[in-house]
């Protein structure tokens, strides 16, 4: 009670009263609040003169501190800093340091690098980091694939072809598979026939009589299977047809039926329905020719290559 | 000096404290945006930016509706991280055109602003169903309805018409439709033209089949049809990789 007396005869008042006699003092603020505040304009001021700050006119004033860097066309600039040019900066920086490996990758045959022990650790870092994000999505993140959607990498079936050449063309360009729809040209009997004789193919158990008609239904010009299939049915790369000699399945999912009917019918779906999917992106705009050839190599190395 | 300030003067009139209020909280805007409007490169000047067509705007806005915003920000950052993993920076000019603008703040699924091309249509259809059958770690929820649920356009005209009230370039007369075919060709015109909006929403889902399902228009189409033109409207190997560090 004491103090409080003591102050109110030595602090002001912010002169007024609520209430008859509410009133509020007027302290002076802590010294030490005071210079912090000072410290920060003048701080704002050397920050205005160093970064981008005030507008001026139909831009702005750009500071003092400057950004040099190379750009894609090989030119050396020299820019206020902004965060672009910062960028520029540090992917710069992050290009020399991958300079030895990736000048390796595009100088050495993707046997060389596969073969080369210190390219092999890069590959398979490199590799999985640009596996992850770009191809795991879709062919998981082993590259065991997804029966009904998308292929399997590490086994030794290839739609377009397994050779290094190949996944690259495949990765570079993308691919879209297709197959046409049987339902309304075939009858059902006919698709059954068809269905036996491709399971019989893969060892599956078939109906052998129904098989016999299809095999002759495959290589007549009703069908035309082996137009795409070829006569041996083992596919054609050239155009991404599946071999059905292998007892590998992409589309029908054959291994998901328990029972032999289960997976003739599988393989009845696909021969009705066609197939008007099987897109794979195109990844040339998105990723560097080095890039490409880095996950070339990684794919192959998953255990499929040829 | 005679001037002897007292906060008596504020506080007791509310008038002026909701004046001096109202000034002091409007200074970050008029220090940060307001010279946006002023200088002339706060909408870089690139090539191939244009408004979505019918369906793409439909299913855009399904993914609002959806509340894909919460999850998925749709702005690349000028950093080296955030290149490597999802491409060039945004630039303004590529959202000129959305009303409200998707850039987000929250990231719990990646950045979508260029997801346009990177995945096929069906991928998206299957993700959008049952994510963790394409993604194990996913933790997005399952969309199934998008693929059942036909999609609503009796009202397009209106979308757009309100769209077109805040300045993006649909046409409604023909000297509009004109202008538009100059700034972007007549394919893209064509579906700007809000009296054709319907009939140009209907032929680009049935040619672009996004859902892989021909019975007809779902939700799917459209949010499918959305997802894949992010990010993919400015051919970036046209240019320098330098060459929107100016227009900052």
């Amino acid at each position: 009670m004491s103090e409080q007396k003591l102050q109110s005869q030595t602090v002001q008042t912010t002169g007024h009263a609520w209430d008859g006699d509410l009133q509020e003092y007027n302290n002076p603020l802590p010294a030490w609040w005071v210079y912090t505040f000072y410290v920060t304009v003048v701080f704002a001021i050397v920050y205005w003169t160093i970064y981008p700050s005030w507008p001026f006119g139909k831009g702005w004033i750009g500071g003092l501190s400057s950004i040099t860097y190379v750009n894609s066309a090989g030119e050396t600039k020299t820019h206020s800093w902004n965060t672009r040019a910062l960028l520029m900066e540090n992917l710069n920086k992050a290009a020399a340091e991958q300079k030895p490996y990736f000048d390796k990758v595009e100088a050495m045959s993707y046997a060389q690098i596969a073969k080369d022990p210190d390219m092999n650790g890069f590959i398979l870092s490199a590799g999985k980091a640009l596996f992850s994000d770009n191809c795991a999505p879709c062919h998981q993140a082993g590259g065991q694939g997804k029966i009904g959607f998308f292929p399997n990498l590490t086994d030794d079936d290839w739609l377009y072809g397994g050779t290094y050449d190949k996944i690259n063309e495949t990765i570079t360009g993308g691919r879209h598979g297709y197959m046409p729809t049987f339902g309304e040209v075939l009858t059902p009997e006919q698709i059954d026939q068809l269905a036996n004789y491709v399971a019989s193919l893969s060892g599956i158990g078939h109906d052998a009589a129904k098989a016999a008609a299809g095999n002759t239904l495959f290589h007549s010009e009703t069908a035309a299977c082996y137009y795409c299939h070829g006569a041996d049915a083992k596919g054609r790369k050239e155009i991404g047809s599946a071999n059905l000699t292998d007892n590998i399945w992409l589309w029908a999912n054959v291994p998901g039926a328990a029972t032999a009917e289960g997976k003739v019918a599988a393989i009845r779906g696909v021969i009705t329905s066609g197939l008007n999917k099987g897109v794979m992106p195109t990844w040339g705009g998105r990723l560097s020719p080095e890039q490409i050839k880095v996950l070339t190599v990684y794919v192959h190395e998953l255990g499929g290559g040829q | 000096m005679n001037f002897n300030f007292k906060h008596e003067w504020i506080e007791t009139n509310i008038g002026l404290m909701a004046v001096l209020t109202m000034l002091a909280i409007s200074v970050g805007g008029l220090v940060e945006i307001a010279p946006l409007f002023f200088i002339d490169k706060t909408i870089e000047k690139v090539d191939g930016v244009r408004p979505y067509t019918p369906l793409e705007q439909r299913g855009r806005d399904i993914y609002q509706r959806e509340g894909c915003y919460l999850c998925h920000s749709q702005m690349i950052r000028p950093f080296r991280d955030e290149k490597l993993r999802y491409g060039h920076y945004s630039l303004a000019a590529e959202s000129q055109y959305d009303h409200p603008f998707q850039w987000g703040s929250k990231r719990t699924g990646p950045d979508l602003a260029r997801v346009g091309g990177k995945y096929s249509n069906e991928w998206h259809v299957q993700h959008l169903i049952a994510p963790r059958s394409m993604v194990p770690e996913s933790v997005m929820p399952n969309f199934p309805w998008l693929l059942t649920t036909p999609l609503d356009i009796s009202d397009i005209t209106d979308r757009m018409m309100a769209l077109r009230k805040v300045g993006v370039p649909y046409s409604l007369t023909d000297a509009e439709y004109k202008a538009n075919v100059a700034r972007f060709g007549e394919t893209v015109a064509k579906q700007l033209h809000i009296p054709n909006a319907q009939q140009s929403l209907i032929e680009q889902a049935n040619f672009g089949n996004y859902d892989g399902d021909r019975s007809g228009i779902s939700e799917m189409d459209a949010l499918v049809a959305y997802l894949q033109v992010l990010g993919t409207m400015v051919d970036f190997n046209k240019y320098k990789d330098d060459a929107f560090v100016n227009d900052r």
